[in-house]
């Protein structure tokens, strides 16, 4: 159907096994949904490797298993030269940070700002949040994430200054002495196109990847990221499966449940190895007087099933997360969902020479950055869930925050400081309460690294 | 060292009773809305779409804290809360009237009856749908239940 990808549209026609492992030829699925992992890979007209999960369908495509590695053809490129692009800001990823961070920048009166971002539709993930958002009427509480990408996407064209590459991937990002340089591919029906583009100033806000866990059976098809299904059901009206157990109950676990029982789909059961629910209250009462039971103390043991999930054990833990014996308890079901949190990507921000450190509160390597959003290389921002795992409301101010700062840094500047104090001031008053502790103590250590202290 | 104590709704994801700021019964015969929002989180449309300025917030984070003396029922709050967490409760003679959110399909109709539903999912007797808004994909939909029901009746399902 149009506005499907492979993927979405091979599932909807119940075909769940994309490939097979290449050593002992095990059925794998697709996990994330949105482009982050490799899990989706397949051989479509002749290319290999090619994300299904992002990639549209079109007529007459032919997709095939891929159960090894394969060559690329030839005519891959249409044009073997690259074209070149010069641009005053060019921000990678076009989610809430991303559009924000060019509306802001494009307000400042910056003359040419490159939006780039791998998938077919704008918006990073809001376009899968059909629920309500959090936050002040600024950043558009009560809003739903759907109608938020559209009304950003409005913006962004209404800004004459404001361009787009969809479907484009940067594979490549150096640091020169002015200027940086990104390649990137841009996929096209009749050949992909190559590109330079050299800019003065990168904002990366490339989001976050779904965390995965281990334990046997986690590579059967039926097992997803909860944002893959969240992803799968509300951007492509396919339902996951039938009958769905969730693993985690922070905000993910518990919207992606509730999602489900709203496409129709059974929830048998939320479990979670902590003893207390991590996510909002209201989201998990919602789940409850629904009739989903969420289950503390609990984990995932096992996945069982012959070519596709046909069931799990899950098992309670004590204290110290270790299985209590005889607790294990066998839940049929065809989708088990993975909630455990996010990990920044970063990977671009490490090839171009950015300082990342570990920082457990981020949920993995960060770019250390100033209070401006800029990181260790003169002219690199970073934005989002790419500097620490947070909230799309957060990420919308340190976007604006990331926008202005650059902006100013081009020598564009509209009351700029003005702005980001209002920015940082904003973000300080969302990391003030107990839910933004983390994300606060995160923000911190960034800052102890910045003046040259030591990542504790 | 500080005691790390885990609240009952930590564990379930269900309120008791106690967890929330009931109103007087004169209130109730007037209407108020209840707001089932114990955390801490940062939000706050309620506050900004109460024409009466009945809700007020110290903060972004801070709960929101409603003066029932000003509060006219009039279920604004119920459409807008981000977590569906805010009810209007109304008593008539011996009627219970409970105004929720609801976003599932397919939308029930006035003078359908339904599954009256508590806050673990449990049926609880039957309700009668006596008024119904769509807006904005959260219904806001008032219910009529029995009188003693109505602090523990939280949702419906079509039967």
């Amino acid at each position: 159907m149009k506005g499907d990808t492979i993927a979405s549209a091979l599932h909807a026609n119940g075909v769940t096994t994309l490939s097979h492992s290449i050593r002992y030829h095990r059925p794998r699925g697709f996990f994330c949904g949105i482009g982050k992992c490799s899990s989706c890979f397949m051989t479509v007209d002749n290319v290999p490797n090619v994300r299904t999960c992002i990639t549209p369908l079109y007529e007459n495509i032919r997709v095939i298993e891929q159960d090894k590695g394969g060559k690329l053809p030839d005519k891959k490129f249409n044009d073997k030269n690259r074209k070149k692009i010069i641009a005053d800001i060019v921000i990678v990823g076009s989610g809430p940070a991303g559009l924000m961070a060019g509306i802001a920048s494009a307000k400042q009166g910056v003359k040419s700002i490159l939006l780039v971002d791998e998938n077919h539709l704008i918006g990073g993930q809001l376009v899968k949040q059909s629920h309500k958002f959090f936050g002040s009427e600024e950043e558009k509480a009560g809003t739903r994430g759907i109608d938020l990408a559209n009304e950003l996407m409005d913006q962004v064209n209404s800004f004459k200054n404001i361009k787009y590459m969809l479907e484009t991937t940067i594979i490549g990002c150096y640091n020169g002495e002015k200027n940086h340089k990104l390649i990137a591919v841009k996929r096209q029906r009749d050949g992909d196109l190559l590109f330079e583009i050299n800019c003065k100033c990168v904002i990366f806000s490339c989001g976050a990847m779904e965390n995965m866990l281990a334990f046997p059976g986690n590579d059967l098809p039926g097992v997803y990221g909860a944002g893959g299904v969240q992803t799968l059901m509300n951007v492509y009206g396919v339902k996951p499966g039938n009958k769905v157990l969730m693993v985690g109950a922070g905000n993910v676990g518990l919207i992606v449940s509730y999602q489900l029982l709203q496409a129709g789909v059974n929830v048998d059961r939320v479990v979670e190895i902590l003893p207390k629910i991590g996510g909002y209250n209201v989201h998990a009462a919602k789940l409850r007087r629904c009739g989903v039971p969420i289950y503390t103390s609990h984990s995932i043991k096992e996945v069982y099933g012959k070519d596709k999930v046909e069931g799990a054990i899950v098992e309670e833990v004590d204290s110290s997360f270790k299985p209590i014996q005889g607790t294990q308890r066998n839940v049929p079901c065809d989708t088990v969902c993975i909630a455990v949190g996010l990990t920044p990507s970063i990977r671009l921000l490490e090839q171009i020479g950015a300082k990342t450190e570990f920082i457990a509160e981020a949920g993995g390597h960060v770019a250390i950055h100033d209070k401006s959003m800029q990181t260790t290389v003169k002219g690199v921002f970073v934005a989002g869930d790419s500097s620490g795992i947070e909230e799309a409301s957060t990420a919308m101010i340190e976007g604006q925050l990331a926008g202005v700062s650059a902006a100013a840094f081009l020598g564009f500047d509209k009351q700029a400081e003005k702005l980001k104090k209002k920015y940082i001031k904003s973000l300080e008053g969302f990391r003030s309460g107990p839910f933004g502790l983390k994300p606060k103590i995160c923000k911190d250590k960034i800052a102890c690294c910045w003046d040259g202290g030591i990542n504790y | 060292m500080e005691v790390l104590t885990i609240k009952k709704y930590e564990k379930t994801g269900i309120l008791s009773i106690n967890d929330i700021t009931l109103p007087s019964n004169e209130y109730l015969n007037k209407g108020v809305a209840i707001i089932e929002c114990v955390q801490e989180i940062p939000c706050n449309p309620c506050v900004e779409i109460c024409p009466v300025n009945a809700i007020s917030m110290k903060n972004i984070n801070a709960l929101p804290m409603i003066d029932y003396e000003k509060c006219t029922g009039c279920k604004r709050c119920v459409g807008i809360c981000p977590g569906l967490a805010i009810f209007v409760i109304k008593v008539k003679d011996d009627k219970g009237f409970i105004t929720l959110p609801y976003e599932f399909l397919p939308i029930p109709e006035v003078g359908d009856i339904v599954t009256a539903l508590d806050r673990e999912g449990e049926p609880r007797g039957k309700a009668k749908i006596v008024k119904v808004n769509r807006k904005n994909k959260t219904s806001v939909i008032t219910i009529e239940v029995d009188k003693d029901l109505i602090m523990e009746i939280r949702n419906i399902k079509s039967d």
